[in-house]
């Protein structure tokens, strides 16, 4: 009995000890370790800042790029549409080309030179006054002399065709001189 | 009876017969109008109510139904006044028939007399036609009609034939119909025809695209049009029997058809050699030979009654004219020469002159042309466009489309300009009326 009252009596003074060594041994290490840990922090967040940066950079490269790309497509886009819904008029019972249908012709031998895989077909339309049939003729005159013109222009007449549809497809209703001015048209359509 | 076999069957045995009496029988020399005088006086004419034989419901609905198209077919051609039912002074229902009292028409106005008799038994129609000069108190004409109640409507326009021939001299416009295009259907442009009154419009196609420019064979069995079935403005001719098609689709369009009168021929502007000339073709569509080449727009031909000429359009002196060509010889004249737009010739029955659409002042109107090119005269005045022009086939009367009311519907008029009228009640838009010839099958 009186033995284990010894060992516990011991143990009471070796404990205490035990916990000190332990706690100074930690204070001499804990300054060495510190400094280490800041050198090594400020060169991960240099590395990560650049990366950043480049990682930026890079993007916005990439959005130039995309930008750029799309700017082009967008101009291609705009080229075909203006292509398309650009309209060669004409006068009154007339198949004859001014020079402003000219200049709009010499705008399309340009497109279709870039894209000279593009099947196109001229369509040719009147405004509703004169007859049916007369008009389908007529129609067809603006058609043909649109098509000749761009085939001066050294487009190959080959990628063309021509249709008629006289005064049956009017863009315009109206029953006036500005309506019937839009109606008598050479209609450029991209198969 | 939806069958069209059986109902031709049913015509083809069709009894007429003379029923006898003092019948002035010297067709066309019983010359009461004068049809060349543009201001003739009307002739009055009194159709009474037809009278039941033997009072059953049929024979009283068409005792109604069919005075009631007499009067309206002699009133169409506008040659007659039929005078109104209400001004009468004899129950027509208790009279007899075969004996008129004449008095009692003169009393009221009227010159000639229709009366009918109707006897229906077993879907058998039997009616009873005469026609009487009540000035002179005689029987003109006595004809008894045997058929389908459905052919009574047949039966009517044969008497109003008679009458015509008698008096006029030819057989009206009886037998004949109209094609046009109309919108009415589906809201694209169709084939439509309708009986020379504008009744009875039935739609030939229904493809959804355009159709435009129909022409009736002279035997009433073909129609040939434009139409972009296929994509492209072809020619199409169609079989009313069985609806098959001949298509012409070379390059470019083939437009404006018209049948040669009396041969299954048609000549049409086709554009496949570069730009639109005039060709003649089988009524399949075969092509036989060109007939009119000249550099430039030539298109819309138009036959004279023999066949032997041939109106057309062409842009040879730099503004659509009106010409005739010479089959035989190729001599070519020209024809209008006033204005810079002129267009769609119809030569008429009588082969002395063309009717055509005209731009002056900025609108267009109807006028008719001696085939010399002498004495145009301007049917349409002051009622907005008045397009597509031609004659019906005893050439009295001019079918036409106009947009005096809005947007185009088909009208007609005499020779001469007057009576001006609407003539088919269908929704949408109506264009491009072309008369038939009579085709009495």
């Amino acid at each position: 009995m009186k033995k284990r009252i010894w060992v516990v009596v011991a143990m009471l003074f070796v404990l205490p000890g035990l916990l000190l060594t332990a706690s100074c041994a930690k204070k001499a290490v804990k300054p060495d370790a510190s400094v280490a840990k800041t050198d090594d922090d400020a060169a991960k967040r240099a590395a990560a800042e650049k990366a950043r940066q480049d990682e930026l950079a890079r993007q916005k490269e990439l959005e130039e790029a995309r930008l750029k790309e799309e700017a082009a497509k967008r101009e291609v886009l705009a080229a075909r549409n203006k292509f398309m819904n650009e309209n060669v008029h004409f006068a009154f019972d007339s198949s004859v080309l001014d020079t402003t249908a000219q200049s709009i012709l010499k705008s399309k031998a340009d497109w279709m030179k870039k894209n000279p895989n593009a099947p196109v077909i001229i369509e040719g339309h009147c405004d509703e006054r004169g007859t049916v049939a007369y008009n389908l003729a007529l129609g067809e005159r603006r058609a043909e002399s649109a098509k000749a013109f761009l085939v001066n222009m050294g487009i190959s007449a080959g990628s063309m065709s021509t249709i008629s549809y006289g005064e049956e497809r009017p863009v315009d209703p109206g029953k006036n001189e500005e309506a019937w001015a839009k109606n008598r048209r050479a209609h450029f359509v991209i198969k | 009876m939806g069958n069209p076999a059986v109902r031709l069957k049913i015509i083809g045995m069709l009894l007429i017969l003379l029923i006898t009496g003092e019948t002035a029988w010297c067709a066309g020399k019983y010359d009461y109008i004068d049809i060349s005088n543009p201001m003739m006086k009307k002739i009055p004419i009194a159709v009474p109510l037809f009278k039941p034989i033997s009072g059953n419901t049929a024979e009283i609905q068409t005792s109604d139904s069919g005075s009631k198209q007499l009067s309206n077919f002699l009133g169409f051609t506008g040659y007659f006044k039929v005078i109104d039912r209400g001004a009468f002074l004899i129950d027509t229902a208790q009279s007899d028939v075969a004996i008129p009292q004449y008095k009692a028409w003169t009393t009221v106005g009227a010159e000639f007399l229709v009366t009918g008799a109707a006897a229906s038994q077993d879907n058998q129609l039997e009616l009873e036609l005469r026609l009487f000069d009540t000035i002179n108190q005689r029987q003109l004409i006595g004809k008894k009609y045997t058929g389908h109640p459905d052919d009574q409507r047949k039966m009517i326009r044969r008497f109003c034939s008679e009458i015509m021939m008698l008096l006029i001299g030819n057989s009206g416009i009886f037998d004949s119909q109209i094609t046009f295009v109309s919108t009415s259907g589906s809201g694209n442009k169709e084939i439509f025809i309708a009986e020379f009154d504008g009744s009875d419009a039935r739609q030939i196609t229904n493809n959804k695209s355009i159709n435009l420019s129909p022409d009736m064979s002279s035997d009433g069995k073909y129609v040939a049009y434009t139409s972009y079935a296929g994509g492209k403005p072809d020619l199409y001719i169609q079989s009313l029997s069985d609806r098959k098609i001949s298509v012409v689709d070379k390059k470019g369009m083939a437009i404006s058809p018209a049948w040669v009168p009396g041969r299954f021929e048609l000549a049409a502007s086709l554009s496949f050699s570069g730009d639109p000339e005039i060709y003649l073709l089988t009524g399949n569509g075969k092509i036989i030979n060109k007939i009119i080449e000249s550099s430039g727009i030539d298109l819309s031909p138009s036959f004279s009654p023999d066949g032997k000429k041939m109106a057309f359009v062409s842009r040879r002196a730099g503004s659509p004219q009106i010409y005739i060509q010479d089959m035989e010889s190729g001599k070519v004249d020209r024809v209008t020469f006033y204005g810079n737009n002129n267009t769609q010739p119809d030569w008429s029955p009588k082969g002395d002159k063309i009717v055509y659409t005209s731009l002056d002042k900025n609108v267009f109107n109807i006028v008719v042309i001696s085939v010399n090119g002498n004495g145009a005269v301007q049917l349409t005045h002051g009622s907005g466009d008045n397009e597509s022009p031609s004659w019906s086939p005893d050439g009295s009367m001019i079918v036409f489309s106009s947009t005096r009311e809005g947007v185009s519907k088909i009208y007609v008029m005499t020779a001469f300009g007057t009576d001006q009228r609407r003539l088919v009640d269908l929704s949408g838009q109506q264009s491009e009326p072309k008369w038939s010839p009579n085709v009495t099958n």
